[in-house]
């Protein structure tokens, strides 16, 4: 059969990720380090999964309503209150989603109609594009530059709206860059977007690892609560990854929309990681400052020995992740993580995995144990010392 | 400066640098605080925290009730100190409640430990009385579990 034929168009226009071969050759390698993979290394705190292990012991195996467990939403709803001054109703504006990334295609499937534009920020997480283009939208990237400590400016942002501009996604604090939004970045984007039917998607789920200020949410903004849908999970506040709990919130009309085509598609999110999140919105607030401390601990010490070792860096004020800057090497971002993870054995990713705009630069994850940061940067400072010396031999 | 302790606390094996840089001071402050910690014993030592089990040598630890009269002047301190000063005494502690101290102690035979216990600890004056409690598994101590590293199970997925 010819499969090319019958698969979606659309499906078979999406490249898959060159990351993947990376993967491949770090599976085969035993003694490699990776700072590629972008989740916590630690694990759910043991309150949480004990919570999880209660709910099976007394027999939570059924599905849960739609939107999800009742007295999560009301978790949720007090969470979000109490730790970014966002006020949603649990019944009717809280979806429990499976992840943040179901929640983001959602968004995009209820807004979209064939032929609308939605504005991409890049470099930023891989899915926005390949999701906007499935629902039928015609994904509009925008460069994010360093030199704005990749922020997105409201010229950029003027620039790319056009009359069929449908919605603009704002990851941040992002991955891959560590960038951030303060109020007054937001507030001038808002200015541009006020007045306009143009929805933000703003994926805010790393707002809890923001370091030296709160992050802020641009429903927090005047007039910016109506046209804001608000995407935020478990995975990296909580280290839940495997859990798969996310949640949106939004105006109600929107939610409606999203919880329709949830309970078609995925009737209701997992039980068991429910009865848990409801636990880490109770009682999580402890392990959320810990593990932001712990990260912050090893941001320092990875920006300030990259910088120390000749790679520039700004420096992230989120997210946990780095970014620097690998043009002065001469290689591109591919070739650096490959050669890389060939002779020093350390996996970090090509910035050109995260959209245009990412070329020149790599991603590294710093939820990674000290004694692995450590060594990477002794390694990338050998493999820097080794390149610069092949490279002076071939002039 | 807390930090540099909280820090230390977690992993000694932290380079000075690194000590510096995660807890943000500059690195001449760190050392400075890490000397003066030391001089005014703030920090009293670094030790590694062993599973001899696993290398199959045979150690008994006991933790022993201890019930004592106080004395007019010192209250319990006197006392205790003539307890701790055995090198068999690996922990002690005043306690609240039923017991006056607990007191840790290691040999390499429970005949040494009960040893300890008849001929020195119980022969003190002061000591009234003590109850012995060996230790037949140690499952954690400062926060690191007893149990072999389990195979890392990060399996790759691009996020």
């Amino acid at each position: 059969m010819n499969y090319d034929g019958i698969l979606n168009d659309k499906i078979q226009g999406i490249k898959p990720s060159g990351i993947r071969k990376f993967f491949d050759i770090l599976e085969e390698m035993t003694d490699a380090i990776s700072l590629g993979i972008g989740e916590p290394d630690f694990v759910t705190p043991w309150h949480i999964r004990d919570a999880g292990i209660y709910s099976l012991e007394r027999g939570h195996t059924k599905y849960t309503s739609n939107a999800g467990m009742l007295q999560l939403r009301r978790e949720i709803a007090a969470y979000l209150n109490r730790r970014f001054d966002l006020q949603y109703d649990y019944a009717g504006q809280i979806l429990v989603t499976v992840g943040g990334s179901e929640a983001i295609d959602l968004a995009m499937r209820v807004l979209v109609n064939p032929g609308d534009e939605v504005i991409v920020p890049v470099p930023s997480f891989v899915c926005y594009g390949p999701l906007a283009e499935m629902a039928g939208a015609v994904p509009v990237y925008v460069e994010l530059k360093a030199e704005n400590e990749f922020r997105l400016t409201p010229e950029q942002l003027k620039a790319a709206i056009t009359p069929k501009t449908k919605a603009v996604v704002l990851p941040f604090p992002s991955n891959p860059t560590g960038g951030i939004m303060e109020r007054r970045d937001l507030e001038a984007l808002a200015e541009v977007l006020r007045g306009t039917d143009i929805m933000v998607i703003s994926d805010e789920i790393y707002a809890e690892l923001t370091y030296g200020q709160r992050h802020v949410s641009m429903a927090n903004l005047t007039d910016m609560y109506e046209r804001t849908i608000v995407v935020n999970g478990f995975s990296k506040s909580h280290a839940m990854t495997g859990w798969r709990m996310g949640y949106v919130c939004a105006p109600k009309p929107i939610i409606a929309a999203m919880t329709k085509l949830h309970q078609f598609g995925i009737m209701s999110a997992p039980t068991t990681s429910q009865y848990a999140a409801v636990e880490a919105m109770r009682n999580g607030d402890r392990d959320i400052e810990h593990m932001r401390e712990e990260y912050d601990r090893r941001r320092r010490y990875l920006v300030e020995n990259l910088n120390r070792i000749g790679l520039t860096c700004f420096e992230p004020k989120g997210a946990f992740y780095v970014f620097p800057c690998i043009q002065s090497t001469g290689l591109t971002s591919e070739e650096f993580c490959e050669r890389f993870l060939m002779e020093e054995k350390v996996a970090v990713i090509p910035g050109s995995a995260f959209g245009p705009g990412g070329e020149g630069y790599v991603r590294a994850c710093y939820a990674a144990s000290m004694k692995d940061i450590a060594e990477s940067i002794a390694r990338m400072d050998n493999f820097l010392t080794n390149l610069r010396r092949k490279q002076g031999r071939e002039e | 400066m807390e930090k540099l302790l909280e820090l230390l606390e977690q992993d000694c094996t932290m380079s000075v640098e690194q000590l510096a840089s995660a807890a943000g001071i500059p690195l001449e402050e760190a050392k400075a605080a890490i000397q003066k910690y030391e001089d005014d014993r703030v920090i009293l030592g670094y030790q590694a925290i062993i599973d001899w089990d696993r290398v199959r040598r045979e150690t008994v630890t006991a933790l022993i009730e201890v019930n004592v009269t106080p004395q007019s002047i010192d209250g319990f301190d006197r006392i205790a100190e003539r307890i701790y000063q055995y090198d068999e005494v690996e922990s002690m502690y005043l306690m609240s409640g039923s017991f006056d101290l607990t007191v840790i102690i290691s040999g390499r035979t429970l005949r040494e430990v009960a040893q300890f216990v008849g001929e020195r600890l119980s022969t003190i004056q002061g000591v009234t009385g003590t109850a012995t409690h060996f230790i037949l598994k140690k499952y954690k101590e400062k926060h690191l579990v007893f149990r072999p590293q389990e195979p890392e199970e990060r399996e790759y997925i691009f996020t």
